[in-house]
């Protein structure tokens, strides 16, 4: 479970997120949604530790990890999967080197064990075989899941993702969050996603915060969406015309 | 600049902290040397041997004197190739071959978030990073070096086959003479820190890019530029103190 607790965070004079508290549980697929510039990913890094929060703190199973140095931080952190926007696959690694990259450093795992775990995940990602190409050799959505593959290596307690559909086509974009969701309830992860994209807002969110300029605006699941009447939250969600007939169909 | 400074000396204690696991910091050194050693092998050959040759010609020509022996010239070029010409030479080339690169991949890791993904996975970033390259350049530029001198004083060789400014004769006998192991040790000291130099004002300018392609461009300039005008001072400061 990850709770975070009146998170503040200012850039020079801007005030990017103003006092939000919230709770992760394991096993369910947490959203944050918002528009641009909405603090969205500001939230994500302050909740992994890229970013340090101007105020409050966030905790990992009740240890407060914002207040724990970098070596303090380590354990918790080899629990930690990421998926980033880019996928940020290291470009002079393989895509297997890619998976085993953890595992490497943190594990004493023989190099055949190694082999093992990075065919499982990309067998999982529905990869296999796929062991021996560069990431400049995979399209957009191979390397959303080479991300996820690298991200599971470690098998993490938390899951973390950034913008999982961008830049993808309808289809990849189900298929990737279909995965993230199945990957959830399989290994009970706690998993953030940060996204704008409304088909996962109404396929996984089964927890979704809504974030407007900077503050917490929302909160419920993809069921009471359709029944809200928070205008900023209507706005954002059915802004598109597809998106008000569909509701009327809810 | 001061707060540049600071930021530098940090980086660097944080780039020499204890590494997760010593065997994978053991293979990234081992890629980095033959990346930086044998990579830049070819350029340092060819450089060295046209110095080593034209420098050979300028100081026959200089000392062209009945008075003086022509052996003398193949002693100065000696020296002035151990000194100043192997080392700090090199040192420039290597600041625009190896330094460029270490910047941009660094800066690219940065913009792409991959420096993010190390940091998430809980990698110390800088230590996995830049104390790799540290250790290789610190290592492969002075071996480098040593290659360079060899060849230009080949190269010389070569002038005087070709040119017939000097004998070849009287060449080997001036490279022979009165040969001081101290010439090599400056050589030797200048090269490991102008190795770095180079590694860690480039790494320094690509971990802390920000934005995307022009600002790993701009790191990538930035580092080579510092890190040449840094080799100069040190040149200076190396040969005062040494010679």
């Amino acid at each position: 479970m990850i709770e975070i607790k009146d998170i503040y965070k200012t850039f020079g004079e801007n005030d990017v997120l103003k006092g939000i508290s919230a709770t992760f549980h394991p096993g369910k697929n947490n959203l944050i949604i918002g528009g641009s510039g909405s603090g969205k990913t500001t939230l994500l890094k302050c909740i992994v530790g890229l970013h340090e929060p101007t105020k409050g703190a966030v905790y990992f199973n009740k240890e407060n990890f914002t207040e724990m140095n970098f070596e303090q931080r380590v354990p918790i952190r080899t629990h930690i999967g990421m998926l980033f926007q880019n996928s940020a696959l290291f470009d002079s690694l393989t895509v297997e080197e890619n998976i085993m990259f953890p595992l490497n450093l943190f594990t004493e795992q023989t190099q055949a064990e190694k082999l093992d775990r990075a065919n499982f995940c990309l067998e999982r990602v529905n990869l296999a075989g796929k062991n021996k190409l560069y990431p400049s050799e995979l399209s957009g959505g191979m390397k959303k899941r080479v991300g996820i593959a690298r991200a599971i290596s470690m098998q993490p307690k938390y899951l973390f993702v950034d913008e999982p559909n961008s830049g993808l086509d309808p289809k990849t974009s189900i298929l990737i969050d279909d995965l993230i969701s199945e990957l959830t309830e399989e290994y009970q992860t706690t998993t953030v996603v940060v996204t704008h994209d409304m088909n996962s807002v109404m396929g996984i969110g089964e927890h979704i915060i809504f974030l407007h300029n900077g503050e917490k605006w929302w909160e419920g699941s993809n069921k009471d969406i359709a029944k809200t009447d928070n205008q900023e939250l209507n706005d954002f969600v059915f802004a598109s015309k597809f998106m008000q007939a569909a509701r009327t169909k809810l | 600049m001061f707060y540049s400074l600071g930021k530098y000396i940090l980086l660097l204690r944080l780039s020499f902290r204890r590494p997760e696991k010593f065997s994978v910091y053991w293979a990234e050194v081992m890629r980095e040397m033959v990346s930086i050693g044998i990579g830049s092998l070819g350029i340092i050959a060819i450089i060295s041997i046209f110095i080593g040759a034209a420098t050979t010609i300028q100081v026959a020509f200089q000392l062209s004197s009945p008075l003086v022996s022509m052996s003398i010239a193949g002693k100065i070029a000696r020296d002035s190739t151990i000194l100043e010409f192997s080392p700090t030479i090199s040192a420039l080339v290597l600041a625009g071959r190896v330094g460029s690169s270490i910047a941009s991949q660094i800066g690219t890791m940065r913009v792409t978030e991959q420096i993010d993904a190390l940091e998430i996975m809980g990698v110390n970033a800088p230590g996995y990073l830049i104390s790799p390259k540290i250790i290789a350049s610190m290592t492969m530029i002075p071996l480098l070096v040593i290659v360079s001198i060899a060849l230009g004083i080949g190269g010389g060789y070569l002038a005087c086959v070709l040119s017939g400014d000097i004998t070849p004769d009287d060449y080997i006998t001036g490279v022979r003479d009165g040969f001081d192991g101290l010439t090599m040790q400056v050589a030797l000291v200048k090269a490991v820190v102008f190795g770095f130099l180079i590694a860690s004002i480039c790494a320094y300018q690509g971990f802390y890019t920000s934005g995307g392609a022009l600002e790993v461009g701009q790191s990538s300039t930035r580092g080579v530029v510092f890190s040449c005008v840094m080799i100069l001072f040190a040149d200076l400061v190396i040969t005062r103190i040494m010679l």
